[in-house]
């Protein structure tokens, strides 16, 4: 089945949030997702969970004859399979280049690395060794493969134990579980891998990638390191380059994280030792309660929701007013209507009226406000405090005939009819556009 | 008086079409007249270029691989390949189309998308109390966001993610911590 393709808009989306330092769950650059290790009933079975990455590790061993060049030696044999079940994209042959790719990063970080001492699998010199058989399985895909298949590999086989055998002269007895206690493998040291994934031509880096953003990055370093600051392997993939400082830096960081993942594996270690010692129970079915399949649950996320608040209010101060839109024509006379803004009418005191219905801009219309209000109440005041570009205010000596138009106030009986009526439906028009005003501020 | 017919409510994420159903689909491939969309079913859907509001021959729409695009299926059944369209029965658009170059698309369950579709939706309602945003969702589990801010997309697309696993309860407390921060 073919993989979801990936949309420009979620490309640009993740490129975007990378340069600001934004991850999709929240995380920050340098951090990693849960781990979870829990282990199954057999000795050296075990799943790690990292994020929503998933991957089932189980170590088996068996009596066979060593290989010609090197018969003191036991033979390890490691293997990472990838099925449809772990991602749609995701074809069951052996040809994918990726399947390759992480094959060969483990084998390199496990065997080359020496942490197991192959002498001690050693039975009998040139006839039987032990074979040390790990098989590891993508469960689910949600990207940074290898650092789950490192861990759960080595927790495996730390956590597996192999039948106790004895050599006298020729006879070799293997002694089943009951007879004697298994033995557990001699591991040096625990190396961990730890992903890098950059963006941007190397500008911006990021710790254990998930799914989405391993599809959108530049390139991957891989750093194996174990906790006392060795490295076992490294390797740089994909298109980018890059520099001495950055690889340097890259490894100050997996040393810290190779730490703090090295002691959460012993503590998960003991606390399964102490478990079987004291006859509790263990295995899958115990420590994994909580994920059936009717429950509902959600690791919660932590999203910094720190300064959003002020970004939008930085975002609204700063952006420009909205402009008044008038929907209604005002209509003066039946005959007459305005629609839209008119300038400030350049005629004299007479045309007062007019003027107040063409002022839309709340300055005008705040001072042609105080202009025809004889009488002063509170809202004018303030009004004239606080616009500082209002146009020139005429002279208020206003003769007796002309009508105090008073907000909220009846027009008084002393203009004519026809002239009330233009008044009105103005007077509506310019309260209503003042009290718009106001609550938009 | 029943009128003999039932709707059973089922939780899935796997999406199957069906006509009708106004789903986002990406293009993956553009083939002479037709593009190919993946609509996370089966098989991929195919959306003629002429099925745009004022397309013609002349005129086509700028389509590019990789973007998104709202539409309905026309033909959706079990043997034949899925055919969408991008105007309604009457030739207009009705917001319908290519889906704007910013925001995020992401996944969530067939339940929860019905959920978010139903009339009067709370989670809807109280999200637009937050940030203004914009929202497109598609019957096939998809959902597109846009806010102002990265930051702000992020947070609603949590959200609606985390809708599934919430109570009513939860996800008021979770807002309400959200607007008072």
């Amino acid at each position: 089945m073919k993989a979801t393709p990936l949309s420009n808009c979620e490309r640009r989306f993740l490129l975007r949030a990378v340069q600001e330092k934004k991850r999709l769950d929240g995380r920050q650059c340098y951090d990693y997702r849960n781990i979870r290790v829990s282990f199954g009933a057999d000795r050296g079975c075990c799943i790690v969970d990292l994020g929503r990455t998933r991957v089932l590790a189980q170590v088996s061993c068996e009596l066979v004859p060593p290989k010609p060049s090197r018969p003191t030696e036991g033979v390890l044999f490691f293997n990472l399979e990838l099925s449809p079940m772990a991602a749609p994209g995701l074809e069951p042959g052996r040809q994918s280049e990726l399947l390759v790719s992480l094959n060969r990063l483990l084998e390199r970080c496990l065997r080359d690395s020496k942490c197991i001492d192959t002498e001690s699998l050693c039975v009998v010199a040139g006839e039987k060794v032990w074979q040390i058989r790990l098989d590891m399985h993508l469960l689910n895909h949600d990207g940074n493969i290898t650092d789950a298949a490192s861990i759960a590999g080595i927790v495996a086989l730390c956590h597996f134990r192999r039948p106790d055998v004895s050599v006298q002269g020729e006879e070799v007895t293997v002694y089943t579980p009951e007879e004697r206690d298994p033995v557990p493998l001699s591991i040096h040291h625990m190396p961990i891998c730890v992903s890098f994934a950059f963006f941007h031509q190397g500008t911006y880096l990021l710790v254990d990638p998930t799914e989405r953003e391993e599809r959108v990055m530049d390139g991957l370093l891989v750093i194996a390191m174990n906790k006392h600051h060795e490295i076992c392997t490294i390797q740089s993939s994909g298109v980018v380059m890059l520099l001495q400082d950055q690889i340097l830096r890259c490894s100050k960081i997996a040393a810290v994280k190779v730490a703090e993942i090295t002691e959460l594996i012993q503590k998960a270690l003991e606390n399964d030792q102490k478990a079987r010692k004291e006859g509790g129970k263990f295995g899958f079915a115990e420590s994994i309660p909580n994920q059936r399949i009717t429950a509902f649950k959600m690791e919660s996320a932590a999203v910094d929701t720190n300064d959003v608040e002020e970004q939008a209010g930085e975002i609204i101060a700063k952006a420009d007013p909205p402009s008044e839109v008038i929907a209604n024509p005002v209509l003066h006379t039946p005959g007459t209507a305005q629609i839209g803004e008119g300038i400030e009418s350049s005629w004299g005191d007479l045309e007062e009226s007019e003027k107040e219905e063409a002022a839309e801009e709340e300055g005008e219309s705040e001072a042609a406000a105080f202009e025809c209000e004889k009488v002063e109440t509170e809202d004018t005041s303030t009004v004239r405090k606080t616009k500082s570009d209002e146009p020139i205010v005429l002279s208020d000596s206003e003769e007796e005939e002309v009508v105090i138009l008073e907000p909220q106030e009846l027009p008084r009986k002393t203009r004519t009819q026809t002239s009330s009526k233009q008044e009105n439906p103005s007077k509506k028009a310019f309260n209503k556009r003042r009290r718009k005003k106001r609550t938009s501020r | 008086a029943g009128g003999g017919a039932y709707w059973v409510d089922s939780q899935q994420k796997r999406y199957v079409p069906v006509k009708g159903d106004h789903v986002i689909g990406i293009v993956t491939a553009k083939a002479g007249d037709v593009f190919r969309l993946d609509v996370g079913g089966s098989e991929p859907a195919s959306l003629s270029y002429l099925a745009f509001e004022g397309a013609t021959k002349r005129n086509r729409p700028n389509v590019q691989v990789g973007d998104l695009i709202y539409g309905q299926f026309v033909v959706a059944n079990k043997d034949m390949e899925p055919e969408m369209v991008c105007i309604d029965s009457s030739g207009k658009s009705s917001g319908m189309g290519i889906i704007g170059q910013d925001g995020f698309l992401f996944k969530v369950s067939l339940g929860l998308i019905r959920k978010l579709l139903a009339p009067k939706c709370e989670i809807i309602q109280e999200l637009s109390q937050l940030y203004p945003f914009e929202l497109v969702l598609g019957m096939n589990g998809r959902i597109w966001v846009k806010a102002k801010t990265v930051q702000q997309t992020l947070i609603i697309v949590n959200i609606l993610e985390a809708c599934e696993y919430m109570t009513a309860e939860q996800r008021k407390q979770a807002l309400a911590k959200l607007s008072g921060n």
